[in-house]
């Protein structure tokens, strides 16, 4: 399958008064049509800084992408105009946020909004915007779209204004959608509903799709590849069912073993790792993980390993796995 | 070992008004809790679950006597909560606290972090300034703050460390009962993991009762020994953890827990099909007969026309429901 996003080398630095806070330092990642890609990151590892990169939306000051390329449908979209940008945004790439109701405006009908966007972007008469509209919100269950596209934002709950951001984000049919922590601040059985709208519209559509989430069971749901980030950098990517079944950075490791589970052994302490992410201005030479890893030797807080390349389509940051060729003992054993 | 309540709570309802006008007459009633009953274990931890808007927090917060209950009463070793009075309450309270979800929202941003923990020493007079300062000094030792941290303020702190601080403030007192509302759900996975762990080692060490509010099922598995299912201000499944867990009888609960992604992508992918359609009714005018037959896959007429009988069995495991049949 064809490439449709190539991000190379891409770092976002925000200036601040304390110093530099590089908050991307250097992502490199690859996203097929059709492909959701999940990444997974605490808060602060840039998980959300680099695909607000990609969209071209990091505030001028502070921030600023200091280098690397996002090859998008064989356009360097960081070398586009603000113009040109513009047109990719909404119509190629459509982006959804973890809180919708600071995307809508509050003063305005949902129907009015969605047709907005559709008029924007697609030139068509009243009557069209309206049935595409209806039929948009259709498409993402909202029960009534008739009668609801009069509404406004706060006669909807918090899954209800997700799937209007999810109808108004389909306005064009984006070749990719980056959803950011959509699902974070709702319910479980909200979330699973907009999880099955999301693999649905995939499918229908052949959408690729960007999921950025701290929650590693959504992304076991959901995503057929996985990118986990720490402190600005990508320190494991595998396809989802190799992330979970032989995970190989320490990191995704600790991760991995600090969840309950649903099944397992419920008397066991859980495994914690030690120590908090470290400051994006003040890192750690060597390997940002080092000071909080179990298997650091002098090497990985001297030198900071690079991206490598460890089983098909397996990719990790750490000296010890590229070192050792095998799967780490897991901390749970 | 002997059984022994620590808190008992008996019919419990908390009915907001709904006002509206210029006169601000009340045109309706929120059935935030409408009528809930059970009995919390000295040393246990238990769990309260359900979406949100299912009316847990203000169970909780009518526990501490914040909200006064609208009826039914709530015991806390034995003793009426709400007829003692002022001065009893005070007393109470000491023994009863809470830890919030937002650590940022529920730490004053103008007190220094000691002066944060000292607080309810102070206003239950604990000792002497000096003796005061000694236990401050101790409670950052104990959930691991560096104890130059207390000249430190709210915004200095990260959500791990500023949670912390919130259960420093819960210890102060040695109180023998502690309400965490969500007190993890903001936290980064790796932080969760130490907060919990720290939780559970203080629950065996000081003999502490939790009642654990949560929306994270796998969590409340994995800390509570018993749980309870809210929906819309009633509780609709009551169990031990083990066995509401593997043999969920309310169609609500098999609905809740498979709707919980497992962080497995072959294990998730067996249970993903059963998705629960819609979403809470509004509160304020519930479905008639059993509040969730507008939701449930299993409805019947007899759901729309009568409210379920909660029946229990003797392992304590209880549901509402017109079809659930209870394990022997």
């Amino acid at each position: 399958m064809e490439d449709l996003l190539r991000i190379s080398n891409l770092s976002t630095s925000f200036f601040t008064h304390e110093g530099e806070v590089k908050a991307v330092r250097g992502i490199s990642l690859t996203l097929k049509q059709g492909e959701i890609l999940g990444i997974v990151g605490e808060s602060g590892s840039g998980k959300s800084v680099s695909m607000m990169s990609v969209m071209r939306l990091i505030p001028d000051p502070p921030g600023r992408i200091t280098g690397g390329e996002v090859w998008f449908n064989g356009r360097n979209l960081l070398a586009l105009s603000e113009r040109e940008m513009e047109k990719i945004r909404g119509s190629e790439i459509a982006m959804i946020f973890q809180d919708p109701m600071t995307s809508l405006n509050p003063t305005l009908t949902i129907g009015f909004q969605i047709k907005e966007a559709l008029k924007v972007h697609r030139r068509i008469s009243e009557a069209e915007a309206t049935r595409e509209t209806i039929k948009l919100l259709k498409l993402v269950n909202i029960p009534n779209a008739v009668q609801r596209i009069r509404d406004y934002p706060h006669m909807f709950s918090g899954g209800m204004r997700q799937r209007v951001m999810i109808a108004m984000a389909l306005t064009c049919s984006p070749k990719l959608l980056i959803a950011d922590e959509p699902t974070t601040a709702l319910d479980v059985t909200i979330q699973a509903q907009l999880i099955q709208l999301v693999k649905r519209l995939r499918k229908e559509f052949g959408m690729s799709v960007i999921w950025i989430t701290h929650d590693l069971g959504v992304v076991a749901r959901l995503a057929t590849r996985v990118i986990v980030n720490y402190a600005g950098k990508i320190v494991e990517s595998a396809p989802v069912e190799t992330l979970y079944d032989s995970p190989r950075h320490p990191y995704t490791l600790g991760l991995l073993s600090s969840l309950p589970t649903m099944t397992g052994n419920r008397k066991k302490t859980l495994y914690a790792i030690p120590g908090q992410p470290p400051s994006l201005i003040n890192l750690p030479p060597g390997c940002s993980f080092a000071p909080r890893c179990l298997y650091a030797t002098p090497r990985c807080s001297e030198t900071e390993p690079s991206l490598n390349q460890i089983a098909e389509e397996h990719y990790t940051a750490c000296w010890e796995t590229v070192k050792t060729k095998g799967v780490l003992k897991r901390i749970d054993e | 070992m002997k059984v022994e309540t620590l808190v008992s709570i008996q019919n419990v309802k908390k009915h907001f008004p709904i006002r509206k006008g210029f006169l601000q007459r009340q045109v309706a009633t929120l059935k935030a809790v409408d009528g809930i009953s059970f009995d919390i274990r000295k040393g246990e931890a238990f769990g309260l679950v359900g979406e949100s808007g299912c009316g847990k927090s203000t169970a909780g917060r009518t526990l501490l006597q914040l909200y006064k209950p609208t009826a039914g009463s709530i015991f806390f070793e034995g003793e009426d909560v709400g007829k003692v009075g002022r001065v009893g309450l005070k007393q109470l309270r000491s023994n009863m606290q809470m830890i919030f979800q937002d650590p940022y929202a529920s730490l004053n941003p103008r007190m220094s972090a000691g002066a944060i923990v000292e607080a309810p020493l102070i206003i239950h007079r604990y000792g002497s300034k000096k003796k005061r300062k000694e236990r401050v000094r101790e409670l950052f030792d104990l959930v691991g703050l560096h104890p130059s941290f207390m000249e430190r303020y709210p915004h200095e702190f990260s959500g791990g460390q500023r949670q912390r601080i919130g259960i420093a403030r819960a210890l102060a007192l040695q109180p023998k009962f502690i309400i965490c509302d969500e007190a993890i759900a903001a936290l980064d996975v790796s932080v969760q993991a130490q907060i919990v762990n720290m939780l559970q080692s203080f629950q065996v060490s000081f003999g502490l009762t939790y009642l654990f509010i949560a929306h994270d099922l796998s969590m409340v598995r994995y800390l509570c020994q018993r749980v309870a299912v809210m929906y819309l201000g009633k509780i609709v499944e009551i169990g031990e953890v083990e066995d509401l867990y593997s043999s969920p009888c309310h169609p609500y609960t098999q609905a809740l827990l498979a709707a919980v992604p497992i962080p497995n992508p072959v294990l998730d992918r067996n249970q993903e099909e059963v998705v629960l359609e819609g979403e809470l009714p509004n509160p304020a005018d519930p479905p008639s007969g059993c509040y969730f037959h507008t939701r449930c896959p299993k409805a019947q007429e007899i759901c729309r026309r009568e409210i379920p009988e909660f029946i229990q069995n003797s392992a304590g495991h209880g549901v509402a429901c017109h079809f659930a049949k209870l394990p022997e």
